[in-house]
């Protein structure tokens, strides 16, 4: 078996969205090269095209379900449900781009290559089903959303913010890299399905593979910004382009929540009584620093930056239930967190003029008066980040605290509710701006939305309550799919 | 399609109906006078198949709402006796907030009008919910619209005050949400039908423990809303500084959210936890009582004075649905309806007032009588109605709560029964300082109640007379529902074990839906 490397056609087929995503990325770059000032939209457009394409391809893939290339990676529907996720994410993320970079005057088809390329290492860590695959998707991904990061090189918050999350990233990457090769020489073995038979076995020491996954935790918490390894994301989103940001907050976490969650309840199941109270700790210390830092926060990326790491904690919570309705709430999650997340930074990144001027709370002031749609839209994001029923955020947290009472965590359940109560408190603050206050200059003088924009969050604002009035489907997907974590 | 399908979606549909309606004109507020009339025309079809039913839910509507793996949740809502009236309640005082707010409201009145139909849709559904995640959608549902009216249209300190009104009920109903799902993993249902069921079939025990862990949990949610001392902070401040308009219908239906969840859900879902908890709640209940009132004699604010006052009146529904007598809850549910409209007119009285001087204060005002004497009339009578003057509709209601507790605990009748002594003197008083006296000159020229204002007064004081006259309209649904309702509190308790064969509780009449 080890002899034949030839891999099929159906490889290809499994593997076809990464594929898309890549030929598209090169024939962008391409053509960047020859393409005037002018028609650089163009290639966003071709950008969106290519991440469309890739969403066909997932669902083409999935009626082809299985293992590919050697077991290096899995297509199922666990893996499926996250790569049309971050393709969703893309898919906004341009759209939201679009208008932003031309204020910047920063058009360019390599913005637009990276987030493809980006997007290639996020479909590649949904699906993989090895160690050395899950290396190999964090870094495709790492690396072009660390350029994202500090896109507008002559700006400083922008430099800054790049240089912070090159540096973590790094640091977190080698963790990772760390705890791989120490399973590695414990097992014998780096894919997920055999580290979990040797493991179910019982002959290894298991407080060394409890060290494993703790290196492997580390990493994975850097990647996700959960407490106490968070202190990067505040600073990094709060300096990133605003759409960039959007991108960072939801995309590249949903994938690594996709692995970390697929390496923890897959290979290191057999060994939770070792990692369990870790996560436990992680997730309410997550709550807690996330919304208390966010509390006293006026600009808004920041304030979104810390609330990201409260929502972290909230999905930790689903893992801390290790149960197949933890897994499931955690997709619904992150789905929801995602187009509730892109909506506010999408208004936020049409508020900002040129160079981030207006980022504070008190910019927002008065946006109910002057465009009184994207306001209401903006409010429906914040009413959903807030989880208010009626909304996804509140459907996604009401799932995961099932899952949690499931599992019998009674306090963990009861603090992160308090903690989402807590939480209103600053999410209200940004209604309390756009509704309650006469407008600001930033509002005054604030230009006509574009249509791209206007596509952006309309189509986010359908997907927050989409998967908040009929969650049926979304949850009878992910239901159905988190058992192929077992 | 049931009419409890109507009554629930129409103010919805004049919600989108009204997002397309142009913004300067008067069109917004013909729309949502029409579809809040509408809505009241069709409420009054539920009243004959709920009063032929007894205790039975009527009007049901049960189609599924979720459906996944180990998730399945109805939209399961129903009609009894005592959400009758509190239905009607809401369908009723919306058009009149509505008509009142076409004057009181010259900011951006269509966004307004907008959240008052998200108002009435979100209430509608908090009173006829027979499952508890469809509750708790609906309680943050009817909160959303309150908040950005009280925030939106403050007269000072709009944010704060807003923010403090909607963190202190989300405080409290994460404790309920959290008790939900606990019941669910318990149960294995939202559904409070089957839960009753299968708690009254012996299906399911929750131990004394775990009812007291619920019980906690709802009342958390149920105690801010009520507000029940000393969770009442978030009122005054709110009451005051809301418009008119919010502050009438917080008063008047808002705040029978909470009270309406203590007597459906807390005493019968945790029966054990809630003969327990007595012991301290009716004690807090009768500081309310007392405290509400001592402060309300204090205030130099009209619509602060009412505020406390209305703390004052609901610690007598706590007191009512906590005696566990029959007399108590029907008490309750009748006090409930009757605060709604004495205090709804008293705060509705109220907004004329500020209409007319741009102020509140007390001191603002003096010999009011004289330029306006219809005003005065008016006020009178809701004035002497919230007293529990007989004849008037608070009367029956605290008449029969105190009897309930007398008949209980004699000490709790004497102590909550100097709280009516108490509101007789700080409305009084109040009353005599704004509108008797010689007529200063700052109000000598203001105007008497128009012949469109009394259109929104007459029918509140009609039903402050018809309630305190003739009970007999409304008090047989209420009983038959409140005396199930006890039955149901005594199974599942400590003493279960006592009863003989435990009836089956509660047989869902399904009309045309599924």
């Amino acid at each position: 078996m080890l002899g034949n490397f030839q891999p099929h056609a159906g490889d290809y087929v499994r593997f076809l969205p990464e594929i898309l995503l890549t030929a598209f990325g090169i024939v962008i770059m391409m053509l960047e090269a020859v393409s005037s000032e002018k028609n650089k939209l163009r290639l966003g457009v071709l950008s969106l095209i290519g991440i469309i394409a890739a969403f066909f391809a997932n669902f083409w893939s999935y009626s082809e379900s299985g293992p590919a290339f050697q077991n290096m990676i899995v297509v199922d529907g666990y893996g499926v449900f996250f790569r049309g996720l971050v393709l969703i994410v893309g898919f906004l993320c341009v759209l939201t781009s679009f208008s932003y970079l031309e204020r910047e005057h920063a058009q360019s088809g390599e913005y637009y290559a990276l987030i493809l390329f980006s997007l290639v290492g996020q479909c590649v860590l949904a699906t993989s089903s090895d160690l050395i695959m899950v290396f190999i998707g964090l870094e495709i991904s790492s690396i072009a959303t660390y350029v994202l990061a500090g896109f507008l090189r002559d700006d400083r918050r922008n430099n800054e913010s790049a240089l912070k999350y090159f540096l973590l990233g790094s640091f977190a990457t080698a963790f990772l890299l760390y705890g791989i090769a120490w399973t590695y020489g414990l097992i014998g073995s780096t894919n997920l399905e055999e580290i979990r038979r040797v493991l179910d076995q019982g002959q290894r020491p298991t407080v060394l593979a409890g060290l494993a996954a703790g290196l492997m935790f580390v990493g994975f918490g850097f990647k996700v910004s959960i407490a106490p390894f968070q202190m990067w994301a505040p600073d990094v989103y709060q300096g990133a382009a605003a759409p960039v940001s959007a991108f960072m907050s939801t995309g590249p976490k949903a994938a690594a929540f996709a692995v970390f969650f697929r390496v923890f309840m897959t290979s290191f199941h057999a060994i939770n009584g070792r990692w369990l109270w870790l996560v436990w700790g992680c997730a309410l210390a997550s709550m807690i620093i996330g919304n208390f830092a966010a509390l006293v926060q006026s600009n808004v990326k920041r304030l979104l930056g810390y609330s990201s790491i409260a929502h972290a904690g909230y999905v930790l919570v689903a893992l801390t239930a290790a149960s197949q309705i933890g897994v499931a709430a955690a997709m619904f999650y992150l789905a929801a967190y995602a187009v509730m997340n892109i909506g506010a930074f999408a208004v936020v990144s049409h508020i900002a003029a040129r160079n981030e001027r207006h980022v504070k709370i008190d910019d927002l002031a008065g946006l109910g008066r002057r465009e009184p749609a994207t306001a209401a839209l903006l409010a429906i994001f914040v009413f959903s980040l807030i989880g208010v029923p009626l909304t996804g955020g509140f459907f996604a947290k009401f799932y995961i605290f099932q899952a949690a009472l499931n599992s019998h965590l009674v306090w963990l359940t009861v603090l992160g509710l308090v903690n989402s109560a807590i939480a209103a408190y600053y999410y209200l603050k940004i209604v309390v701006a756009i509704y309650m206050r006469e407008p600001s200059p930033a509002t005054e003088q604030l230009p006509a939305p574009s249509a791209s924009f206007r596509v952006a969050i309309w189509a986010s604002a359908l997907g927050v309550l989409f998967l908040g009035i009929f969650p049926s489907a979304v949850l009878s997907f992910a239901s159905a799919s988190a058992s192929a974590l077992r | 399609m049931s009419l409890l399908w109507i009554v629930l979606l129409l103010p919805l549909a004049g919600f989108f109906f009204l997002l397309f309606a142009p913004r300067d004109s008067k069109s917004p507020f013909f729309i949502t006078l029409l579809a809040t009339i509408v809505t009241f025309l069709f409420s009054l079809e539920l009243i004959a198949p709920a009063i032929g039913n007894g205790a039975q839910f009527s009007s049901v509507i049960d189609p599924v709402w979720i459906h996944s793996p180990g998730l399945t949740i109805h939209f399961h809502l129903g009609v009894d006796g005592i959400n009758l009236w509190l239905v009607l309640l809401t369908t009723l005082l919306l058009p009149i907030a509505v008509w009142a707010s076409e004057l009181m409201i010259k900011d951006r009145p269509k966004n307004f009008f907008a959240l008052l139909l998200l108002f009435e849709f979100g209430l509608i559904g908090v009173f006829t919910a027979l499952d508890l995640f469809v509750f708790y959608v609906f309680w943050e549902v009817a909160l959303i619209p309150m908040y950005l009216m009280v925030g939106g249209w403050a007269r000072a300190r709009r944010g704060p005050v807003a923010v403090k009104f909607f963190v202190y009920t989300m405080l409290g109903s994460v404790f309920m949400l959290a008790a939900i799902i606990y019941l669910y993993t318990q149960t294995g249902s939202f559904d409070f039908v089957d839960i009753m069921n299968a708690v009254g079939s012996g299906h399911v025990l929750l131990s004394p423990t775990q009812q007291l862990l619920l019980f906690l949990g709802f009342f958390a949610a149920f105690a801010v809303k009520v507000p029940i001392f000393p969770l009442h902070t978030w009122l005054p401040d709110t009451y005051t500084n809301a418009p008119a308009p919010a502050t009438f219908l917080l008063a008047a239906v808002m705040s029978k959210m909470g009270a309406y969840g203590l007597l459906r859900y807390s005493i019968t879902i945790a029966p054990t936890g809630a003969h327990r908890c007595a012991s301290w709640i009716i004690p807090l209940a009768i500081i309310g009582i007392i405290y509400g009132a001592l402060l309300a004699l204090i205030q130099p604010n009209i619509k602060r004075l009412i505020g406390y006052s209305s703390i004052s009146h609901l610690g007598f529904v706590v007191l009512g649905i906590f005696t566990f007598s029959q007399q108590g809850a029907d008490g309750a549910v009748y006090q409930m309806i009757a605060h709604g409209i004495s205090t709804g007119a008293l705060f509705l009285l109220a907004g004329y007032l500020e209409v007319r001087r741009g102020s509140m204060e007390i001191a603002d005002f003096g010999g009011m009588a004289t330029p306006a004497p219809g005003l005065a009339t008016a006020f009178m009578i809701a004035l002497f109605a919230s007293i529990g003057l007989p004849s008037l509709c608070n009367f029956i209601g605290e008449y029969l709560v105190l009897q309930g507790a007398a008949l209980t605990h004699f000490s709790w009748a004497v102590w909550a029964a100097i709280g009516v002594i108490l509101s007789a003197a700080y409305m009084l008083w109040m009353y005599q300082r704004t509108f008797f006296g010689r007529a200063r000159e700052s109000v000598a020229s203001l105007p008497d109640l128009s012949g469109r204002d009394w259109a929104s007064v007459v029918p509140l004081i009609l039903l402050m007379v018809w309630l305190g006259s003739y009970t007999q309209s409304f008090m047989p649904p209420i009983s038959s529902a409140t005396a199930h309702l006890l039955e149901q509190t005594s199974m599942n308790n400590e003493y279960r074990v006592k009863l003989a064969a435990p009836k089956p509780v509660q047989v869902a009449e399904v009309t045309n839906a599924r």
